[in-house]
């Protein structure tokens, strides 16, 4: 970034509008998603437990599924249009990209201490790891549902991961790793709550560390 | 240092912050209570306008569905050790209330956009030419199951009638007052049959004795067992489940 092009106290936004609109267009999409096929899996458990009714919406089955199916083209076009703006902006390879073993180590013990600073638009290890992993199984999700919604006409798919039965439990499995990772995305915003703010109005990035003033 | 002074705050210098913090509890609880109210009792029965726009949706995956299919890909095929044993049962009733007819007098009555509606026997039905496939049935709850099905292919015994091949949909009713309906593209997949057999004898009374129609593109519901009637129509006779809010299409 050029810092001679900048109006002094005009840093860019940490998060551009797109990134935001589909950040909160998958959010609730994903939501809907994992509450209505909550629903769908007590029609027919893979494990022996279901989901409490509170957690699920639909109210029945039909109305789960069409939750479900509703959802999925939302958070169909926000993926899409996210993946194209990530891989065409440069996003994914400056940001996301996940760095080396050694500085996640480094990442994860400060994060776990508290000692983990967070500076604006600069995304840490740890960050760069759990984002470029949900991605991935989010992925991963949709291709799987593909499968199992249409076993038939995208039958490459079914056969990919395993035929209809497989697939199923790789969908499911998909799902308890974004619910983790849920968990521990909203327990680390609580931490930086400010995080929450500039992901709603786009915040301004922090300034890169001065080595020399640093040390 | 004055070792009396007064610690807590008065109300007067707290009071800004207490109107922040209510105010944002009174924002967080109407946030809560409308999600709440949007979430719940979302059942497609309230005509409300979540259930109006989950209805156009389904309405819009219907018409992606279609786009979709093709009569070129074919449901994958298994080995006889594949089989799923038993065979599950579902109805919209339990087994105890199976209802059979005598597979003798039974006839397929016929109505519609059809040449030659008269009725069709049994007998006749097996004169005709015969398919047999092991596919995998899906039901709509998700589960599934392998079955070995055999019967006349649906195309043949259509063109056999004299369908208008070019009507919308194909309509069934079934003796246990089930009813479904398909899409002519559907009905003219060279893998829905006419089921006459499971395994190597006439269809059982849990599998829909003695005519079933049986479709590895379709989830289990649009699947009809103790078919009665058949039509060919333009109308969209919707179905059982179909009209309580599955999607109508529910292809696989």
């Amino acid at each position: 970034m050029n810092q001679m092009h900048r109006k002094p106290g005009r840093a860019p936004r940490a998060h551009p509008a797109i990134v935001r609109l589909t950040h909160w267009i998958s959010a609730a999409a994903m939501v809907c998603m994992i509450m209505s096929g909550w629903r769908i899996y007590n029609a027919s458990p893979i494990l022996p437990f279901t989901f409490p009714e509170w957690a699920t919406i639909g109210g029945w089955l039909g109305g789960a599924l069409n939750w479900h199916f509703a959802a999925m083209w939302a958070l169909a076009a926000a993926g899409a249009i996210y993946l194209v703006y990530g891989f065409g902006s440069g996003h994914f390879r400056r940001d996301i990209r996940p760095v080396g073993p050694r500085a996640i180590l480094r990442d994860i013990v400060a994060a776990l201490t508290l000692r983990l600073a967070h500076r604006e638009g600069h995304y840490n290890a740890v960050q760069r790891l759990l984002y470029s992993g949900v991605l991935v199984v989010i992925v991963l999700t949709v291709i799987t549902g593909l499968s199992i919604w249409k076993p038939v006409q995208l039958g490459f798919l079914s056969w990919i991961f395993g035929g209809y039965a497989v697939a199923r439990v790789i969908h499911f499995t998909m799902m308890v790793l974004i619910v983790c990772f849920i968990v521990v995305h909203l327990a680390l915003v609580a931490l930086v709550p400010s995080t929450l703010r500039s992901m709603i109005t786009g915040g301004r990035v922090a300034e890169p560390i001065d080595r020399e003033t640093a040390s | 240092m004055n070792p009396f002074r007064r610690v807590r705050p008065t109300y007067d210098e707290v009071r800004p912050d207490l109107v922040k913090i209510e105010r944002r509890l009174m924002l967080r609880s109407a946030l809560s209570l409308g999600a709440l109210s949007m979430l719940t009792g979302c059942n497609l029965e309230d005509g409300d306008s979540v259930d109006e726009a989950l209805k156009i949706m389904s309405r819009f995956n219907d018409k992606v569905q279609a786009a979709l299919f093709s009569n070129d890909h074919l449901a994958a095929t298994f080995p006889p050790g594949a089989i799923t044993k038993p065979f599950p049962f579902n109805a919209y009733y339990g087994m105890a209330d199976i209802r059979t007819v005598d597979a003798a007098s039974w006839r397929l009555e016929l109505s519609g956009q059809i040449a030659d509606r008269r009725p069709w026997s049994l007998a006749q039905l097996r004169e005709l030419p015969q398919q047999r496939q092991i596919t995998r049935h899906i039901c709509i709850e998700g589960w599934s199951a392998i079955g070995d099905w055999s019967g006349v292919p649906f195309s043949v015994f259509l063109k056999r009638i004299g369908a208008d091949l070019r009507a919308r949909y194909v309509g069934f009713k079934c003796f246990d007052d089930y009813f479904t309906s398909i899409d002519m593209a559907t009905a003219l997949h060279p893998q829905t049959i006419m089921a006459l057999d499971y395994g190597d004898s006439p269809l059982p009374p849990a599998y829909g004795a003695p005519l079933k129609l049986r479709m590895p593109t379709k989830l289990g519901i649009k699947n009809p067992k103790y078919i009665a009637a058949i039509t060919i129509t333009n109308h969209n006779p919707g179905g059982y489940w179909e009209n309580q809010g599955y999607n109508w299409f529910s292809g696989s």
